[in-house]
């Protein structure tokens, strides 16, 4: 069914279509409009689910684990400090091994205060445990929560999902949207039967102990087994998905990679821009390429590698700035995913987009010419730079 | 629970909290959770929630768990929105034809997880009219880190962070009244009781709190031998003399409506109460009279205002 929707309601809509058992709702911009279409459903009794308007994310997270521990489905949408409240239950959610669904409006952290897009809140979380899928447009904010549950529940993953997208350049833009019927929907996610869940009568649980020093280890290496298994899981699910819909997904999106010399690697919507410019240049005869990290938890390291062994030069933008002295997040990982290649291309990092500065197919046309520089000259020049700064000469 | 209180009967019911956990000799923790829990009828299930504390830490150590009922543990100050997503996801569950039989929910917590850090957490939990339990086991302090006070801590009391020195002598400030607060919630059910003697005031209200629909809120006080500084064995005189002197009233507001459920025959100045406890010690030396004489006041006015409420 074709539509026409922003991205908040085409998660809410999605979220209506999935059915949960229960919602943790509080208000934050930009994720606010989903709880808030999603309260239009209860309220018209489309969905099965408690809607727990809570008193704050640490409380909406809270009742997500427990509702996911006593054996329901649970979501909740947020956006940057509401994640950052969220913070320490995000590690309970991951190591008691709860597959809750959290959609991440992605917005910067306060520091100063800034309510538009970049990707330092689910950045932040980046290390939670949490298996994390970033979308381009409306288009994959719809599919990627709905393909989130049956990621995060199979029994050799059991991990919660973060589903995200930019805030307000995806969430309040609205797109032409292709939805599945409902139908198709929950024949696709499926029961959820969980093992063992508090509310099971024949055999009581207990969930999130004191675990000493003799077991804490064993628990976290399970973990990261699941956090392995869940790569081939991602790729399973997204190849059923293709059933239903026709539409494609991996770990990461190639744009004209086949033999590109000059890359660019990146997250979320600035890959629409990225593309528009990669095609500018194709048109004037440069091997020029994206890669779009789709899924960024857990990272696609070796699929990165194989993709950019045959480039000269890669720009990694990285649209929140770590603070690590040396370059943005995606870089530090696409640097390491690269050090096992026998010939590594020139890598440099670009912090861009900070708390909703935008950005345009000139400023992505730039970075290419820098690579282009540094391809033919062999000189890397400055490796870490921020986009457009004013306040200096044009580093980009 | 049509029938009449028999300490007897109660205590051959199958225990809900098994023995070999880790808590202290002379804690009031295990005798508070195992009295609750004793008032769940026997058929009826729970889920038992615990906020980070003493009793989580001493309860649940992995592998081993103290409950014989279903429990979860979160974090220190969410314990009331986590029971709260228990009792969504069973209500859901229930609507789908899910989940057999009735399930209880009940959150215990203590002083500092819910005076203070959880106090957010609670309030909400009773503001949104979840069917639960949330008892605060009150120890007056932050024992499992060490006896730091808390808005819980009385005046006076010695706590690591509120040491006795030359210029300052423990906790300048008075103990914050959270059942006052809950009460202020409108919810159906608050009340304060007590484990003393034949534990039947705290059997009938947590009875009442389990079994009357919506949020439910006991706040039950809970000697810890360790921070009040008490030979173990003085748990259930401690606890009594707290009732006696009036430092820990015992009263009930159903719907509203306040009634005291205990007044003391004769009751005793607060240094009987103050007196057997290593955290109130420089109260008694020279010089520091007005100490007691403050801490009666306060008790004294308390008490009062308890009366008035409760026209008793």
């Amino acid at each position: 069914m074709k539509s026409r929707l922003s991205g908040n309601e085409a998660v809410a809509y999605a979220l209506q279509q999935l059915n949960p058992d229960v919602m943790g709702a509080f208000p934050i911009t930009p994720s606010t409009e989903i709880p808030e279409y999603f309260a239009q459903y209860v309220a018209d009794g489309q969905v099965n689910t408690e809607f727990v308007t809570v008193e704050s994310e640490h409380s909406s997270m809270s009742v997500c684990i427990a509702a996911q521990a006593a054996g329901a489905r649970s979501v909740c949408a947020t956006s940057s400090c509401g994640l950052a409240l969220m913070y320490e239950l995000l590690y309970v959610a991951a190591s008691c091994r709860l597959p809750i669904t959290l959609a991440c409006v992605n917005r910067a952290l306060t520091g100063p205060i800034n309510i538009n897009n970049d990707h330092s809140d689910s950045m932040g979380a980046r290390d939670s445990g949490w298996i994390q899928i970033y979308a381009e447009n409306n288009q994959e904010a719809y599919d990627n929560i709905i393909m989130a549950m049956p990621i995060g529940e199979t029994p050799g993953v059991r991990l919660p999902v973060m589903s995200c997208m930019d805030g307000f350049i995806t969430s309040h833009a609205v797109e032409n949207i292709e939805l599945l019927d409902s139908d198709v929907v929950q024949g696709f996610i499926g029961e959820y039967q969980p093992e063992n869940y508090l509310l099971k009568k024949e055999n009581p649980l207990a969930v999130g102990p004191y675990d000493v020093s003799a077991y804490y280890m064993e628990h976290k290496v399970m973990q990261a087994e699941a956090m392995k298994a869940a790569k081939n899981r991602i790729l399973e699910v997204a190849a059923d998905f293709e059933k239903i819909s026709g539409r494609r997904y991996g770990l990461l999106e190639e744009y004209r990679m086949e033999d590109a010399e000059l890359a660019l690697v990146l997250i979320g919507s600035t890959a629409g821009t990225a593309k528009a410019a990669v095609d500018q240049l194709r048109a004037k005869g440069e091997k020029a390429g994206l890669v779009k990290i789709r899924v960024f938890r857990p990272f696609p390291g070796q699929e990165l590698a194989k993709v950019l062994a045959g480039t000269k030069a890669v720009a990694i933008m990285d649209k929140s700035e770590g603070l690590a002295g040396g370059g943005g997040p995606l870089f530090a990982e696409t640097r390491s995913a690269l050090y096992d290649l026998p010939e590594r291309p020139y890598l440099i990092s670009i912090v861009y987009g900070l708390g909703g500065r935008d950005v345009k197919t000139d400023d992505i046309e730039t970075v290419f010419s820098r690579l282009a520089h540094i391809s033919s000259s062999s000189q890397i020049g400055p490796v870490y730079t921020h986009m457009g700064q004013r306040s200096k000469e044009e580093t980009v | 629970m049509s029938k009449v209180y028999n300490l007897k009967r109660e205590v051959e019911k199958p225990a809900r909290l098994t023995g070999g956990h880790r808590l202290c000799a002379g804690c009031g923790a295990g005798v508070v959770v195992s009295g609750v829990l004793r008032a769940l009828d026997q058929e009826d299930r729970a889920v038992v929630v615990n906020a980070t504390s003493c009793l989580e830490v001493s309860t649940f150590m992995y592998p081993y768990t103290a409950y014989m009922d279903s429990y979860i543990h979160s974090a220190f100050e969410n314990s009331a929105a986590t029971c709260s997503g228990v009792e969504a996801a069973y209500k859901a569950l229930q609507r789908r034809g899910q989940v057999e039989g009735t399930v209880k929910f009940i959150t215990f917590a203590g002083d500092g997880g819910t005076y203070d850090i959880g106090f957010q957490s609670l309030s909400g939990a009773m503001e949104r009219g979840h069917d639960m339990v949330y008892v605060c086991y009150d120890n007056e302090a932050y024992m499992n880190t060490g006896i730091q006070r808390s808005s819980s801590t009385p005046a006076f009391a010695r706590t690591t962070t509120t040491p006795v020195g030359s210029a300052v002598k423990g906790k300048k400030q008075n103990k914050k009244d959270l059942t006052e607060i809950l009460v202020a919630h409108n919810i159906p059910y608050v009340a304060q009781t007590a484990p003393i003697g034949n534990f039947k005031d705290l059997h009938t209200k947590s009875h009442k709190a389990i079994y009357t629909e919506g949020p439910c809120f006991l706040n039950i006080l809970s000697p810890c031998p360790r921070g009040w500084d008490y030979p173990m064995e003085k748990l259930a005189q401690i606890t009594k003399l707290a009732v006696d002197t009036c430092v820990w009233p015992l009263y009930e507001v159903e719907e509203g409506v306040w009634h005291l459920s205990y007044r003391p025959k004769k009751k005793l100045a607060v240094d009987e109460f103050l007196r057997p406890q290593g955290r109130f010690s420089h109260m008694f030396q020279k010089g520091n009279e007005w100490m007691i004489e403050e801490a009666q006041a306060y008790v004294d006015q308390k008490w009062e205002r308890l009366l008035e409420h409760t026209g008793a």
